[in-house]
């Protein structure tokens, strides 16, 4: 959940009403803490946040988590990962892209697509008046930024959902964007990086939203047979028709510390039992513990964790040296191949990663 | 169920529970069994006013039922006295051996699955369930599915693949189920899980939205060849009474709610979701529960003969294009 009290009642307005709120859970994130801390200090400095008013309101706010006060400018020069118990707080679209890709080799795709308020919903305001006071607001035409991207010189295409845009809601642009997304990464045989942050699918598009879902799946099933990888990144809050559907059947589902994670909302559940929820539910920690996903990454770490994963795309399974050797089994093997004499990857081709290990050891 | 235990109002309209909407049909059926009770008990002849205020009763359910509006629709759709999946199983198939269980956690009765034979056709059918009885409807948490009906479902659709089954899916739901023990064991990841797996069965699927299409609920058993919703159902992204809460904070206000939606089976066929509506007799199906059942099994037929022999590659590809593309104003988005 955004920070501001605007950001907040919006997410809540914009989605199916699976938004986010509810206790945090630190446990795990402590027990990473003394590790993160000097990660931190190396990789963040390369991460350069736009000065722009995405999180309005004064020069403090209140951590949703530890309810500390928190210097908004220290927050963000922090990756908008609390200072005091590392929470962390949703990331806009295009600072997630900052942190992602290697500068400069983001190339948009798509972005030109817009909503159209084909139901003439009328909320408060009518549903496209709704769509040009956001795209006003955000620069935006659209709750997705897509394209393709290096990650460490691996290209690869990301799509990043934009949680200031509806509350990161799913309608028919949003799940045409992660579709077309899809079909670029298997046309160019490239794997795919999706981020989400979203309330789920966007009610003021009706059925229209809800088949999104079923698209979105439709263009997946599709990449999977090609056998390129896809990584989703599930970040705070991740709820309702995004995690029923594209977010959940990646290759590789990775959260962010503490993201909130789930099929109905924690108010809606509530509501429901009418009984309190058990601590740290929905929370990326929770679901680690039950088995829903592959691992739970601090923001700090992800750019060479995606990085090192990417190493394992689709024909893969020979190493061969890669032009930057940033990640610590690229390090490692060149290191040995260094020492050993062996400057190429010629000699090694077609040995499995481990056998080669031990070649270069003897 | 033994035809015992079932309300008795097929043919007999005048047992079925009122929605508001209907109080002038209700009026008028009141009178009828009146002078039915009248004639039976003494030697007063009533006929031809009966055979009048039988007129006046089609005219007033025609005209009712012409001008429903969807939050009247979803009023229909939720009836209790609407035929639900067991309704279906016992009075439209010839022959059901039902299937139980996920063989990993546990048998969720909010999903019904097994083996059907229906006049020269048999296939896998899954569908939810509604209960029928208070006890039923406990126990199958009023058709609210939890995860393991959504794997349930899946193991049985994958016998389906491998014994070259097509699959029916009867879709009636509220949603799925929002619970501690649902989030747990991943109500999120079994539907999407269950969305992108119908997208590979090499096997015909016939989706038919018989009641409420609530949300990813009835999208977790929603993916097929063909999409038919019944004319007195809805098919919506979250419940009008939840929008209505979440715009408004006012649950009163689902009918504005409803009719924003655009939920009913003509909106959607408008918009491109649906293929096809299966027509319900005068006052829905409810009324005549006979004839809805013997036009659906009808209608189910045709589009499983249609399916019948195609290439598994096709038709997969075919049905990954018709969501891909679905209810996509043409040209709007590009191609790569
Ligand atoms: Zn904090």
């Amino acid at each position: 959940m955004s920070a501001s009290k605007n950001d907040k009642d919006t997410s809540r307005e914009e989605t199916e009403g699976k938004g986010a709120t509810g206790a945090s859970s630190k446990s795990r994130t402590e027990a990473r803490e003394a590790e993160r801390e000097g990660a931190k200090k190396g990789r963040l400095a390369r991460w350069r946040f736009s000065k722009k008013k995405d999180m309005p309101g004064g020069l403090w706010l209140k951590c949703e988590a530890c309810s500390n006060l928190i210097y908004r400018k220290e927050l963000e020069e922090a990756g908008r990962v609390c200072p005091k118990c590392q929470f962390h707080f949703t990331l806009p679209a295009r600072e997630r892209l900052q942190s992602l890709v290697d500068p400069d080799s983001f190339l948009e795709m798509f972005e030109d697509i817009e909503a159209l308020d084909r139901l003439e919903f009328i909320d408060s305001v009518p549903y496209s008046e709704k769509i040009a006071r956001t795209v006003q607001r955000t620069g935006q035409k659209e709750g997705l930024v897509c394209g393709k991207a290096q990650i460490e010189g691996r290209s690869v295409v990301v799509a990043i959902l934009d949680f200031q845009f509806m509350g990161g809601s799913m309608g028919e642009v949003v799940g045409e964007k992660i579709s077309l997304a899809c079909d670029v990464a298997r046309r160019d045989g490239l794997p795919v990086v999706i981020f989400t942050s979203s309330g789920g699918a966007r009610m003021h598009e009706g059925a229209l939203s809800l088949m999104q879902m079923a698209k979105t799946c439709s263009a997946l099933s599709r990449l999977h047979e090609t056998g390129n990888m896809s990584i989703c990144v599930m970040t705070h809050p991740t709820t309702g028709g995004v995690t029923a559907s594209f977010a959940s059947v990646c290759d590789i589902v990775l959260a962010e510390p503490g993201a909130l994670i789930g099929f109905a909302g924690p108010r809606v559940i509530a509501a429901t039992l009418k009984q309190e929820l058990p601590k740290g539910f929905q929370r990326a920690e929770f679901l680690i513990n039950k088995g829903m996903l592959d691992d739970i990454v601090p923001r700090d770490e992800l750019r060479d964790r995606i990085a090192r994963l990417l190493d394992y795309d689709l024909g893969t399974h020979v190493v061969r040296r890669s032009k930057q050797p940033a990640t610590k089994t690229d390090r490692a093997a060149s290191d040995r191949s260094v020492a050993s004499g062996d400057g190429t990857d010629g000699p090694d081709r077609g040995v499995p990663n481990r056998l080669r290990e031990g070649i270069s050891e003897n | 169920m033994s035809d015992s235990k079932r309300p008795q109002n097929a043919g007999s309209k005048s047992s079925t529970t009122p929605l508001p909407f209907e109080q002038k049909i209700q009026e008028i059926e009141a009178k009828i069994d009146e002078l039915r009770e009248l004639a039976s008990s003494s030697s007063i002849d009533v006929g031809d006013q009966l055979e009048s205020m039988e007129r006046q009763l089609e005219e007033a359910t025609a005209r009712t039922y012409s001008h429903l509006s969807p939050w009247e629709e979803v009023g229909v759709a939720r009836h209790p006295q609407r035929p639900v999946a067991s309704d279906y199983i016992e009075e439209m198939l010839d022959d059901f051996v039902e299937l139980h269980g996920d063989r990993t956690f546990g048998d969720d009765r909010a999903m019904v699955t097994g083996l059907a034979t229906m006049g020269s056709r048999r296939f896998m059918l899954v569908g939810h369930r509604k209960g029928r009885t208070t006890k039923e409807r406990l126990e199958t948490n009023f058709g609210c599915a939890h995860p393991e009906g959504y794997r349930k479902a899946w193991r049985k659709m994958k016998l389906a693949e491998k014994l070259g089954l097509p699959i029916v899916s009867l879709i009636n739901t509220p949603g799925a189920y929002p619970g501690i023990g649902a989030e747990e064991r991943g109500q999120a990841m079994a539907i999407a899980e269950n969305i992108i797996g119908m997208f590979t069965l090499r096997v015909p699927i016939v989706v038919l939205v018989i009641g409420e299409g609530g949300s990813g609920g009835a999208l977790g058993i929603g993916i097929g060849d063909r999409v038919l919703m019944m004319e007195h159902s809805y098919y919506s992204v979250i419940s009008p009474e939840g929008c209505a809460a979440i715009l408004w904070k006012d649950g009163s206000r689902s009918a504005d709610a409803a009719e924003a939606l655009k939920l009913t089976a003509k909106d959607l066929t408008a918009l491109g979701v649906v293929d096809e509506v299966i027509p319900e007799p005068l006052g829905g199906a409810h009324r005549r529960r006979d004839e809805t059942i013997a036009t659906v099994r009808a209608t189910l037929l045709r589009h499983l003969d249609e399916l019948d022999g195609r290439d598994p590659d096709e038709m997969i590809e075919a049905r990954r294009d018709k969501f891909r593309r679905i209810a996509e104003i043409e040209g709007r988005f590009p191609s790569v």
